[in-house]
């Protein structure tokens, strides 16, 4: 009795969830400036605003790095220009090591956090999860909402620490204590680590508000037809994202809780036997090593937030420019899920030198070489994708491809990293900078381009410029390999990161010249930038208006109108009835058929193992198949 | 699926197939889960730094010694008896709280309300307990920073036992405090009948949820800081 009436229950509430999502795409809203531009609550809007964050801080990041290897290339030159720009940061022309630190820790909290979380993931898990499922929206359009907004003041504490007397935190964006956790320590640890650690907990707020959602939006909102294995990889691909940043980041909020208590409340959960200025601090017991777990608890599996989603980009875009379907859809599907499930049991790897067990060790190389099967299926499906394929080279085709070979040069060094007996000679120099630029910067970047020059029809309406792509894709390509592949050869030769006066010692004096090498190639790769952010925000208004489905896609976004609505579809959500990668299907007179295509149209083209195991159905397509004297080469 | 679909269109309604939630579950209470899976990770991330830290002590102190008062009673000689009225008050709570999401599927308003409005009553007085045992052990000299107990073997005691405990069930206070102002609002609109005319007492099951959560850390969190 108690359980039929629950059970009537749940109905009605799950009705009025539906009736609501269908309401809204029925009814024109007339929304005002604020609520359709500013607070808007629609998911497509909200990916806008996301990417365009995503974009400027981007675009800060670039600025960051280029000052800072103008350093490294020319460590005893004076640029009076510099000192105009940045005042007391850089007196008399040459970078302070001080701010040189901080711009380091910037960048990468910056491009980790702000542009490869949120700008990729916050973008287009926002704008295909809803579309490519075939929902309204998401399962909790307000928490979206406060997601974005979460995420842009965090944006604007981390930027605004440059404006503070002491600059903005410089620890590193891995903020080891005790240099993050003794406000003496350095002018960075002040103020301007208080504002890194308000920042990223408003970050990380609103990574679990974006993350929740996604998960119960995939989860509860998916359309008639669409089971787990119709959905497109992108979707599996963001799924688990949003599930291993669930997991991660909530671990990096305890560290940041005992980080804050050793800052300002006297503990010493981090501290023991420091030394400022010949003076001892009372802080005894502590342990920074303790930290370092619970950091990379986090920092490790997020470099899987990162790429993953790229990795997801990529097999859609390769999948439709190749017009093949995804090479071994399921052992995609079973490599990111491989790869989720390793993310959190290889953090060790970045501790092999602090003294750890090397039994330890040795558990955690184990685990990281493990990776390496996931990440070689995925890297070898695209090839085979590729394999024969009647590829058109769009430029996010370009930029899945550049991902798929930055992933490869870049994961090849990761064997290295990974074997703790190598890494005790690697750890911390220049090829460790180089192989995480390659596998995590330079791919996931590319990933996140071809995601814009992909979808930028369905965000915007209209197509980017193809040649301007071009232009855009070789010089970042050839500059990002020419910027990170010699730094595998300072890293060999003992170079170690983040020092600021490098010449200072006599063996690494000879690297000078390859640092100026590194540094042009760094800004002619910035400049480059420059064709993408014109190409980005002059096609938005003026660029050459989109089909409906202008790559010839089989994905349910592209039955969307090319004009936003709110609610996506117009009527009925369109039903699902095959997967999302039948190109060039044999027996279909077009090289692709979407999602929403019927069996019952595509008769030619139909295989046994379409059908469900459904009987009837197989019955009529043996009878039809008999009458046009089709052979099907599908065991039955 | 109406007469006239070609059984080669026929899409499957199994619970995974799409079209409906696959746990028959509204997506705010799913939302609810994960928020709580993620905050387990937040807790355990401080009871596995908790326990690196003891594990790596010759010794530790002695519970049955720090915590023997009973506020506005005994100063010593009751060891855990105040903790453990605290710990059933909190889970009376829950119970009350079970009693509530009950008559919420029955849609009855006013048990709703009464139900709510004990288990807010029992948070605070968890809350209250915990504001006078803070009190208690900061006037023997315990705080962030600064630890007067002797380790069981009679050594000095680091300071990571009180920093642990202060930051700890600081935490966890924090939770349940967060959890009665929730718990305020859902009674607000319940007795402004906002639920009754929705049709459903869902927001109730949510809070409850909530609720539960932060009564089940209590128990490791007492577990480890009193009991072991």
């Amino acid at each position: 009795m108690y359980n039929s009436v629950k059970k009537e229950k749940m109905e009605i509430v799950l009705n009025q969830h539906t009736e609501q999502m269908t309401h809204h795409g029925e009814h024109a809203h007339h929304d005002s400036f604020w609520t359709k531009y500013v607070f808007s609550q629609d998911h497509k809007m909200i990916a806008k605003q996301f990417l365009i964050t995503g974009i400027v801080m981007g675009v800060m990041g670039v600025m960051m790095s280029i000052l800072f290897r103008i350093q490294l290339g020319w460590p005893d030159k004076s640029f009076p220009l510099l000192e105009a720009l940045l005042g007391k940061w850089a007196e008399g022309g040459r970078l302070k090591p001080e701010f040189f630190l901080a711009m380091v820790t910037i960048h990468g909290t910056i491009m980790v956090f702000f542009v490869l979380t949120a700008g990729l993931s916050g973008t287009f898990s926002n704008l295909l999860i809803p579309l490519q499922l075939g929902a309204r929206d998401m399962a909790s359009p307000f928490m979206n909402m406060l997601s974005y907004w979460l995420f842009f003041s965090a944006s604007v504490v981390m930027v605004f620490s440059f404006f503070i007397e002491t600059g903005p935190a410089s620890a590193g964006w891995t903020i080891y204590p005790p240099l993050s956790a003794v406000p003496k320590a350095m002018s960075g640890s002040g103020l301007g680590m208080t504002l890194w650690l308000v920042s990223m907990t408003l970050f990380v707020a609103s990574t679990l508000m974006g993350g929740i959602n996604y998960i119960s939006t995939v989860l509860n909102l998916r359309t008639q037809g669409m089971d787990l294995w119709k959905m497109p990889l992108t979707i599996w691909a963001f799924f688990l994202t949003a599930i291993v940043g669930l997991l991660s980041f909530p671990v990096l909020v305890s560290a940041v809780v005992l980080l804050i208590f050793d800052r300002s409340f006297g503990t010493s959960f981090y501290l023991s036997d420091i030394v400022i200025g010949g003076q001892v601090l009372p802080n005894e017991g502590g342990s920074p090593i303790l930290f370092q777990h619970l950091f990379w608890f986090l920092g490790h599996p997020e470099v899987y937030i990162i790429i993953m989603p790229a990795l997801g980009i990529t097999s859609e875009v390769i999948a439709t420019n190749s017009r093949k379907p995804i090479f071994g859809y399921h052992a995609m599907v079973y490599s990111l899920l491989g790869i989720t499930i390793l993310s959190f049991i290889v953090w060790g790897h970045h501790m092999f030198v602090t003294g750890m067990n090397p039994f330890i060790g040795g558990v955690f190389m184990i685990t990281t070489l493990i990776i390496a099967v996931p990440s070689a299926v995925k890297t070898f499906n695209y090839l085979a994708t590729l394999w024969k394929g009647n590829i058109r080279f769009t430029t996010a085709m370009l930029f899945a491809v550049g991902l798929v070979s930055f992933f490869i040069s870049g994961g090849l060094t990761g064997l290295f990293l990974g074997n703790a007996a190598l890494d005790i000679n690697l750890h911390d120099t220049y090829f460790v900078v180089a192989h995480f630029h390659l596998v995590m910067g330079c791919a996931a970047i590319c990933g996140m381009f071809s995601g814009v020059y992909h979808w930028f029809p369905k965000m915007f309406g209209r197509m980017m410029d193809e040649k301007l792509g071009y232009l855009h894709f070789w010089i970042t390509f050839i500059c990002a390999y020419l910027v990170f592949f010699p730094m595998h050869f300072m890293g060999l030769d003992g170079i170690p990161r983040r020092y600021y006066a490098f010449t200072e010692f006599e063996f690494m004096k000879e690297w000078l010249s390859i640092n100026v090498i590194i540094t042009w190639a760094a800004i002619v790769g910035a400049l480059a930038q420059v064709a993408f952010l014109w190409n980005f925000f002059y096609s938005i208004f003026c660029g050459k208006k989109s089909e409906q489905n202008p790559w010839r896609s089989n994905t349910l976004e592209w039955t969307t109108p090319v004009e936003h609505i709110h609610g996506n579809w117009p009527g009925e959500i369109p039903t699902v009835y095959r997967w999302p990668y039948d190109y060039s299907k044999p027996g279909h007179e077009d090289d692709f058929i979407p999602q929403t295509v019927p069996h019952s149209l595509t008769m030619s083209s139909n295989l046994y193992s379409d059908l469900n195991g459904n009987e009837v159905a197989e019955k009529i397509q043996a009878d039809w198949n008999q009458q046009h004297n089709r052979t099907v080469e599908d065991f039955h | 699926m109406n007469a006239t679909v070609s059984p080669l269109d026929e899409v499957k309604s199994t619970p995974w197939s799409g079209g409906k939630s696959p746990f028959a579950a509204e997506y705010g209470k799913l939302m609810m889960w994960f928020f709580l899976l993620s905050d387990a990770f937040t807790f355990s991330g401080f009871l596995i730094y908790y326990g690196a830290v003891r594990f790596s002590q010759a010794s530790w102190p002695n519970p049955d010694v720090v915590f023997q008062s009973v506020p506005g009673f005994a100063d010593h000689g009751y060891p855990l008896v105040f903790v453990g009225l605290m710990t059933f008050v909190l889970i009376m709570s829950s119970v009350t709280m079970v009693l509530a999401v009950e008559a919420g599927h029955r849609n009855a308003k006013a048990e709703v309300a009464k139900w709510m409005i004990l288990t807010i009553v029992g948070g605070l007085v968890f809350l209250s307990c915990q504001a006078l045992e803070w009190t208690h052990l900061h006037h023997e000299g315990a705080w962030w920073g600064s630890n007067p107990f002797l380790n069981a073997d009679g050594t000095m005691g680091t300071n990571q036992f009180t920093d642990l405990f202060f930051t700890i069930t600081g935490f966890h206070g924090f939770h349940v405090f967060s959890g009665v102002i929730i718990n305020l609002v859902i009674l607000l609109n319940v007795l402004a009948g906002t639920y009754e005319k929705r049709g459903h007492y869902l927001m109730v099951e949510k809070v409850g949820l909530y609720w539960h959560f932060v009564d089940l850390v209590w128990v490791f969190v007492f577990t480890f800081f009193y009991l072991v």
